[in-house]
């Protein structure tokens, strides 16, 4: 299988604490991989040291053939093949919901006002969020902010999307309308990588799991081995906690 | 009497008090516009992220240091003595015999300038830490990201300390009555001077300062209300109202 990015011996500090120990993964194309673990196991860490959003310590991240933390690496070239997606949202705020996703489409990957707004629109219809076009950040709801920022992610029509603990931040009744968006890009065969505390979500749409502990990854398999026959010790009682 | 005066000195001298105002807001809104540019540029330098290779960080590191040096020499000086410094020493120094006009514009602006790029800069730093997150996330670099999505929020934000920047304007460029341009105070100083009557001509004066100044703290509040938009969003094909929880609220409180 065709590796997207190959991720070896991985490392980052803050200061004189370890967060991330000799890190060792990879994800495959249209492979979708969920990290789970407990709160400072790193998992956040990992999937923001990926894009670059925090600066690895030490280690090598290797996409299409290069390692993208040699020196003269242009990293900004990289970033737009990875769509992220936070917890926090963090949609533009000055702009409204079709110029979320247009703006980087424009700037960034130089495409025409016209096609940005198309491919802009085809990725808000997936999320169910056409209709909004036109409403700011502030007048949407936590769900449809998200399902707005996924679109946003799409619209750059990236390689990889990450999504860091997209859930989280949301009250109860919306964590579903954007699971479901979720399980729909998953199901098209997009690769994605998803660091989540929904262990049934986790269960039903990965291919592999990864639970991570004290900054290093404790187990690895498919979601079948993981939730049903962990093998390690720290996993069964990670599972034991969060699944009661 | 007094009344008779106010009256006579209105109708005899009106052009010479309108010319004065009118150089007061030419120097004000030319120096504050020119001033809010060097704050945001300076801004934007500012917050550059220290990059990893030593020779770009040092060179950072010298225009950081002589950036501070400029922002605490003007914050730390009056304008009236900036002015003397700045127009006779060009004057001595280069030969220079500038136009009075154009260096009561220079004055204002470096001075709103130094004042501004603290501003900016705390308006910048006042922006949600996700949203430079998200933009470099899509591959947009520092400028990218401070033009398409950080400084339009921060202009917004910092609309208020402007106005009261472009207000202090009004008011402060009558120091610049030393270097002998011919704004409302230096032409107010002239009309007293011909009739002696100063309580009169100042008091005049004072009414005139007053108008430009609450005039213009009305149309920056229009603004800063224009920018902020609307709180309710009209769905598009559907007339249903996606209330904010503070509209809400509001109509209960008015039924």
């Amino acid at each position: 299988m065709e590796k997207v990015i190959d991720i070896q011996h991985l490392r980052k500090s803050f200061g004189s604490h370890e967060v991330l120990k000799d890190i060792n993964f990879s994800v495959n194309k249209g492979e979708v991989v969920c990290i789970i673990g407990s709160s400072g196991s790193g998992k956040s860490t990992l999937l923001r040291c990926v894009n670059l959003l925090e600066t690895p310590t030490g280690g090598k991240i290797i996409y299409n053939g290069e390692n993208i933390l040699d020196d003269n690496h242009d990293i900004y070239l990289y970033r737009r093949k990875l769509g992220m997606v936070f917890q926090q949202f963090n949609l533009f705020n000055n702009h409204n919901v079709l110029n979320n996703c247009v703006v980087g489409q424009v700037k960034v990957l130089k495409r025409s006002r016209e096609e940005a707004e198309k491919v802009a629109m085809k990725y808000l219809k997936v999320v169910g969020m056409d209709r909004y076009v036109n409403a700011k950040p502030k007048h949407l709801s936590g769900g449809q902010k998200q399902r707005v920022a996924i679109a946003r992610a799409l619209a750059m029509e990236p390689d990889v999307m990450l999504f860091d603990e997209p859930t989280s931040a949301l009250d109860p009744e919306m964590v579903g309308e954007v699971l479901k968006v979720m399980k729909e890009l998953a199901e098209s065969g997009l690769t994605m990588l998803i660091v989540t505390h929904e262990m049934e979500f986790a269960r039903e749409v990965s291919d592999r799991v990864v639970f991570m502990d004290k900054g290093v990854i404790a187990e690895e398999g498919p979601p079948e081995q993981i939730f049903n026959h962990p093998k390690e010790e720290r996993t069964r009682e990670f599972l034991k906690r969060t699944l009661k | 009497m007094t009344i008779e005066w106010f009256v006579r000195i209105v109708s005899e001298y009106w052009p010479m008090f309108l010319r004065g105002a009118g150089v007061t807001l030419l120097i004000s809104i030319t120096g504050t516009i020119i001033g809010s540019l060097i704050g945001l540029g300076i801004g934007v330098i500012r917050t550059v992220p220290m990059p990893e290779r030593r020779g770009k960080r040092s060179l950072l590191k010298v225009i950081h240091v002589i950036l501070s040096i400029y922002i605490e020499f003007f914050r730390g000086t009056p304008m009236i003595v900036q002015a003397m410094v700045i127009y006779y020493g060009s004057a001595l120094a280069f030969g220079i015999d500038m136009d009075r006009i154009f260096a009561a514009i220079l004055i204002v602006s470096i001075n709103t300038g130094a004042y501004m790029s603290e501003i900016v800069r705390g308006g910048i730093v006042s922006i949600d830490k996700g949203q430079f997150e998200a933009a470099h996330a899509i591959g947009m670099n520092h400028v990218q990201t401070m033009w398409n999505v950080v400084l339009p929020q921060v202009i917004r934000n910092i609309l208020p300390p402007t106005g009261n920047e472009f207000v202090i304007n009004i008011k402060d460029t009558s120091v610049l009555n030393v270097i002998s341009v011919t704004e409302l105070y230096f032409q107010t100083k002239s009309i007293a001077g011909n009739n002696y009557r100063y309580f009169e001509s100042f008091f005049v004066a004072c009414v005139i300062y007053f108008i430009m100044t609450f005039t213009v703290t009305r149309i920056l509040r229009y603004i800063e209300r224009k920018l902020e938009g609307p709180d309710n969003y009209v769905i598009a094909g559907n007339q249903m109202q996606v209330d904010t929880p503070e509209d809400i609220q509001r109509r209960k409180n008015r039924s």
